[in-house]
C-alpha cells in the first residue's frame, strides 16, 4: 500500500511535468509579448501593414505577415486536405490488406522526414520549376503550400483512417445489407458518421502546417508583404520570429515573442475547435 | 413451384476451413424456414451467403451452387446490389444507421432513386406498421433511429429492410438480444410477412424455431444434418444428433 503510494505520486510528479512545461512556456510567452503589444496599440500591432523594427522609430505591424501564413496555410490545405482525405479513405475503405500493410508505414515515414529535408527538396526542386514554368522568383505562396501540402499529410492521413476505422463495421454490414455500392456506404454512411473526426483530421493538419518554420523558411521567399497572387513571395509568423530572434533585441526583441503571441493564440483556438468538433461527433 | 433459395451440394471455405459442407436445402416459396444449431455450425455463414454479404470476407470461397429465384448467386455476372435488394437481412445486432427513423427506412429506396415525398412516407409509414413499430415511433419519426430501445431498433432494422421490398428475409438470430414481448411482435410480424415473402428465420433459440417456422433444418458443424416440418423435426428427429439437440443434451 505503502509501495503503490509513492509510486502514483512520483507517476503523477511525472505527469505534472509536461503540464509545468506548458504552463512555463505559455507565462513566458504571455510576459515578454504581452506588454509591447498593449503599449504599440492591438489595433495597429495586429493590421498594422508595415514591419521596420530597426527603424527610427521602429514600426511593428504584423498583418502582412498574418495574412502570410493564412495564405500559405489556406494553400497548403487545398492541396493536402483532398489528397490526404482521398488516401485515407483509399486506405481504410478498399485497400486490400497486403496494400495497407505497406502503405501505413510509409506513410508514416513521411512524418519522420524532418521538415529541413523537406525545405531543401522545395528550394532544389519545386522553386526552379514554378520559376520556369509558372514565373516569379520561384520562391513563394504557392512554394510554401505545395511543400505545406505534403507535410501535412502524415498528419491527415492518420487521424482520419482512425476516425474512418473507428465506424462500426455494423454501418457499413447495414449499408450493404440495404443494398448500397462500396461507394455509395462510404459516401452516405461512413463519411458522415466519421465526421467529427475528419474535420479534427483537417484542423490538426492546419495547425500543423501555421506552426511549420523551417521548410517555410526555405521556400516562401520571406518578403514582408500582404501576397497579392500565388507567386508572390511571403513572409509567414512562424518565419518572422526564427530569421530576427538571432539579432533582435529590446523593443524589437519583444515585438518578435509578440508575434508568437499571436501563433499561441491561432493554435490553441484550432486545437479547441478540433477537439470540440471531435467531441460533438462522436455524440451524434 | 422450384424452390425461392436452393443449395445444391454447396460448401464454403473461409481461409482454407470448411465452413460449410455438401449443403442440399431447398427454401420453399412463403414459408418460414428455421435454421438451428449450435454455434459454429454454420448457420449465419449460410444466410450471409444467399445476400453475399460473406464477401466482406476475402478470403471466403464456395463450392457447388447456391440460386435464388433460379438464379447462381455466385455467377460472376450477379448484380449484388441488386441481389441483395432481394434477399434483405436483418442482423443479430440491431444496426439502425445513425440517422433518423425516417432517413434509415428511406435509405434503400433513395439508392434505388425514389426521390418522391409522397412515395417516401407512404414506404416508411406500410413498412413501420408491417414491422410492428409505427405506433410507438409515429410522432417522431424524425428523431435519431439510435435512440431507440434495442428491440424497437430492430423492429426498425426490420422496416429498413422491407422497404427494399425482398422476395426474401433473412433473419439472422434477429431476437438473440431482445426481450420476450419484442420477440413476441417479431414473430407476429413474420407471421404477417409470410403472405408476402419467404423467410429464412437463423436462430439459437430452438423454441423459437418450434414456434415460429414452418419447417426447420438443423445444422451441426457445417453440415445440414436434416430438414422436415416443424412438428415432425421437433416430435419425430431422424437424426441421433438432431434429437440430442432438441432435446438440450448438448448446445
Amino acid at each position: 500500500m505503502k509501495q503503490d503510494n509513492a509510486i502514483r505520486l512520483s507517476l503523477l510528479g511525472l505527469a505534472m511535468s509536461a503540464v509545468t512545461a506548458l504552463a512555463v512556456i505559455t507565462t513566458f510567452i504571455l510576459k515578454e509579448g504581452v506588454p509591447v503589444i498593449f503599449r504599440y496599440g492591438l489595433g495597429a500591432f495586429l493590421f498594422g501593414t508595415e514591419w521596420k523594427p530597426t527603424a527610427e522609430p521602429p514600426i511593428f505591424g504584423v498583418f502582412a505577415m498574418i495574412a502570410g501564413s493564412f495564405a500559405v496555410t489556406a494553400g497548403a490545405l487545398a492541396i493536402g486536405v483532398p489528397v490526404g482525405l482521398g488516401s485515407a479513405i483509399f486506405l481504410s475503405e478498399f485497400a486490400p490488406k497486403k496494400v495497407a500493410i505497406v502503405l501505413k508505414p510509409a506513410l508514416e515515414l513521411l512524418a519522420g522526414i524532418p521538415s529541413v529535408v523537406f525545405g531543401f527538396m522545395g528550394m532544389l526542386v519545386l522553386l526552379p520549376f514554378i520559376r520556369v514554368h509558372l514565373g516569379g522568383p520561384g520562391a513563394s505562396v504557392l512554394g510554401g503550400s505545395a511543400i505545406l501540402g505534403i507535410m501535412i499529410l502524415p498528419t491527415v492521413i492518420s487521424i482520419s483512417v482512425d476516425a474512418l476505422r473507428s465506424v462500426p463495421r455494423s454501418y457499413r454490414e447495414g449499408s450493404f445489407a440495404l443494398g448500397a455500392t462500396g461507394w455509395q456506404t462510404t459516401w452516405r454512411v461512413t463519411l458522415p458518421a466519421a465526421r467529427g473526426g475528419l474535420v479534427a483530421a483537417v484542423i490538426l493538419g492546419m495547425g500543423r502546417a501555421v506552426g511549420e518554420t523551417m521548410a517555410v523558411i526555405m521556400v516562401t521567399g520571406n518578403t514582408v508583404q500582404i501576397p497579392h497572387s500565388p507567386l508572390s513571395p511571403v513572409r509567414t509568423l512562424t518565419s518572422n520570429i526564427a530569421l530576427e530572434m538571432s539579432y533582435a533585441s529590446g523593443e524589437h526583441r519583444e515585438a518578435l515573442f509578440a508575434t508568437g503571441v499571436i501563433l499561441f493564440v491561432i493554435i490553441m483556438a484550432l486545437n479547441t475547435v478540433a477537439n470540440t468538433v471531435a467531441r460533438l461527433g462522436k455524440r451524434a | 413451384m422450384t424452390p425461392i433459395v436452393e443449395a445444391r451440394q454447396f460448401g464454403v471455405q473461409i481461409g482454407g476451413n470448411a465452413v460449410l459442407r455438401e449443403v442440399n436445402l431447398g427454401v420453399r416459396r412463403n414459408e418460414i424456414l428455421g435454421i438451428i444449431g449450435p454455434a459454429g455450425s454454420g448457420k449465419t455463414t449460410f444466410l450471409r451467403c444467399i445476400n453475399r454479404l460473406g464477401d466482406l470476407e476475402p478470403s471466403l470461397s464456395t463450392t457447388g451452387t447456391l440460386s435464388l429465384d433460379g438464379t447462381d448467386v455466385f455467377s460472376p455476372g450477379t448484380d449484388v446490389a441488386a441481389l441483395r435488394r432481394r434477399a434483405g437481412m436483418v442482423f443479430a445486432v440491431p444496426n439502425p444507421l445513425p440517422r433518423s427513423i425516417y432517413e434509415n427506412i428511406a435509405f434503400g429506396p433513395r439508392l434505388m432513386g425514389t426521390r418522391s415525398r409522397d412515395r417516401l412516407d407512404e414506404i416508411v409509414e406500410r413498412t413501420l406498421r408491417a414491422s410492428v413499430l409505427w405506433d410507438e415511433v409515429k410522432d417522431r419519426l424524425h428523431t435519431s433511429g439510435l435512440k431507440l430501445s434495442g428491440g424497437q431498433q430492430q423492429r426498425l432494422c426490420l422496416a429498413r429492410t422491407l422497404a427494399l421490398e425482398p422476395q426474401v428475409l433473412l433473419l439472422d438470430e434477429p431476437c438473440s438480444g431482445l426481450d420476450p414481448i419484442s420477440t413476441a411482435k417479431i414473430e407476429e410480424a413474420m407471421q404477417e410477412l409470410k403472405k408476402q415473402l419467404t423467410v429464412v428465420l437463423v436462430t439459437n433459440n430452438v423454441k423459437q424455431a418450434a414456434r415460429a417456422s414452418d419447417r426447420t433444418a438443423f445444422f451441426l458443424m457445417g453440415e445440414m444434418v436434416e430438414v422436415g416440418d416443424t412438428g415432425d423435426l421437433f416430435t419425430h428427429p431422424r437424426d441421433k444428433r438432431t434429437n440430442d439437440y432438441i432435446s438440450g443434451r448438448f448446445g
